[in-house]
């Protein structure tokens, strides 16, 4: 399976982490159990999360006021967030979350 | 009618090191999912066309075909169980007189819609009603750059009804159409000029690759690219295939070298699956064949039932073995190939695909097999020497009975 490259490890990308962001309102979100399946009814475009803990985080973006507070919510202190900003910058970047 | 599988697009990054590791994606998807991502449904058997390759053998309209409620009741489910999309094809789906409510219902209940067809109903007001709507895909398909290569796959005159069709969706504004290719011996030297013709109509182009099911197993042997061939398809994918969608059909390709985009495993019964006419459930649209048949959706609950369920299913998610190909050096990168092409040339599934690029396959073929017949024929000759000769098209109108008996080849019987 191609795997997109990710870019360099600056945790700096498309997302402010300190704006509310939510899903946009084309995309399904479907758990699975290695994580879920994103598809975007605009673009048509697929994609996966691939653990249940950033499935939770996405999900529960509207309910905080920043990318931060749902991060910390979810026990992700800032030493181990990159991945996790990772994987919401590369959902900002196919408009798969949106800001709120 | 070919299935329309798209690699996925974008992928997101693995979590963090504190969760227990998943793994690779590909290994959790050869454990399934709760539901499929590319699910194929065939709506009818019946078909104004006779091309000489059709996988699922159609033609005549099959007396046990779904109807409109059934269909409805599996829309109901596919949005039940959040699938996405559904790829619509048949036989020549559009010629079911509930084509258009079917859509209408799936795109009202959250399914997107993407069909296949040959392009006999695309005229301009169909074009118009396309266009205007957000979640109707249209994949037409073509297997000649020229009316002289495809025509003789799929009959006289379907080069230009194809063309028509585009040229129809093109002038109403629709975006994005899909030309959808089936890669042969007398095309693979045209792969230039179905780029240009997409381009041409502002569409893209989608290639994919000849299984011996069908009617296919009738022409494979002629049809099938060579090893060069094949070599050469690999290459044009590597330097052109940006833009090109494959429906994840040539995985075994990646074995010459740097793994194409997409899925590179068998899907069948993990991430695929046929719905067929008359309700029944087979692993694959390749793989039309009672050894892949898991189950029907009138008569074993439903089509979650069986998608989650079945014997067949729940043997095609456990870890598989690979076989004989294991032990080759390429195995990461092919998996063994495709399963149908193995089943349908009579080669075993613990081995080489028949074209295997390291040339096990071609070995393997020339060895004692049987080749296993589909389980369902709705071809409107039985003959195997007239269907290597595509018949002209059946001009059709709208059935709202099916017909008589299921020996009718003319599909207007009882009408009259």
């Amino acid at each position: 399976m191609s795997e997109q490259a990710l870019g360099s490890g600056s945790s700096a990308g498309t997302i402010d982490l300190d704006a509310a962001w939510k899903l946009h309102p084309q995309v399904a979100l479907r758990p699975e159990p290695f994580g879920a399946l994103l598809y975007h009814f605009g673009t048509r475009k697929l994609s996966f999360l691939k653990n249940r803990t950033i499935v939770e985080i996405v999900e529960s973006l509207p309910e905080h006021p920043d990318v931060r507070a749902a991060l910390r919510a979810h026990g992700i202190e800032e030493d181990a967030a990159r991945p996790y900003l990772r994987a919401l910058d590369t959902l900002a970047d196919s408009h798969m979350i949106v800001p709120s | 009618m070919t299935s329309v599988l798209e690699p996925p697009a974008t992928m997101s990054s693995p979590a963090a090191p504190l969760v227990p590791k998943v793994g690779r994606l590909v290994d959790q998807f050869e454990l399934g999912l709760d539901a499929p991502i590319c699910l194929t449904w065939e709506l009818t058997y019946a078909c104004n066309l006779s091309c000489v390759h059709c996988l699922s053998s159609s033609g005549r309209r099959d007396p046990r075909e779904l109807s409109t409620e059934q269909c409805k009741s599996i829309i109901d489910e596919l949005q039940r169980m959040q699938v996405f999309y559904v790829n619509i094809g048949g036989g020549e789906p559009t010629v079911r007189s509930d084509f258009w409510e079917l859509v209408d219902y799936a795109t009202e209940h959250q399914v997107g819609v993407k069909f296949s067809t040959n392009g006999v109903k695309i005229d301009k007001k169909v074009a118009e009603r396309l266009a205007a709507s957000d979640y109707v895909d249209v994949q037409i398909s073509l297997d000649g750059a020229t009316a002289e290569v495809n025509d003789a796959v799929r009959g006289p005159g379907s080069f230009a009804m194809a063309v028509r069709a585009l040229e129809n969706l093109a002038e109403a504004g629709f975006k994005d159409a899909k030309i959808s290719v089936v890669v042969t011996r007398e095309n693979v030297s045209q792969l230039d000029e179905f780029k240009a013709l997409a381009d041409k109509f502002g569409a893209t182009l989608r290639i994919t690759r000849l299984r011996p099911s069908g009617r296919g197993a009738d022409v494979w042997d002629e049809l099938h690219p060579t090893q060069e061939q094949q070599r050469e398809l690999y290459d044009w994918l590597v330097a052109n295939g940006e833009g090109v969608l494959t429906g994840d059909s040539f995985f075994h390709l990646s074995a010459y070298g740097d793994a194409l985009p997409g899925l590179n495993l068998c899907g069948a019964g993990r991430v695929v699956c046929l719905i067929d006419p008359i309700g029944d459930v087979y692993a694959c649209p390749f793989a039309i064949h009672d050894q892949f048949l898991a189950g029907n959706i009138v008569s074993d609950g439903g089509f979650q039932q069986v998608w989650q369920h079945s014997e067949l299913f729940q043997d095609l998610r456990s870890p598989q073995t690979g076989g004989a190909c294991s032990k080759c050096d390429h195995y990461d990168s092919c998996r063994g190939g495709c399963m149908a092409a193995k089943f349908f040339t009579g080669l075993p599934m613990d081995g080489p695909d028949p074209e295997c690029v390291q040339g096990y396959g071609t070995s393997a073929l020339e060895a004692d097999r049987t080749v296993p017949k589909s389980s369902q024929d709705h071809s409107r000759t039985g003959k195997r020497a007239e269907r290597r000769t595509p018949q002209a098209p059946v001009p059709l109108t709208l059935l709202t009975r099916p017909p008589a008996k299921i020996c009718d080849e003319n599909p207007l019987a009882g009408m009259e």
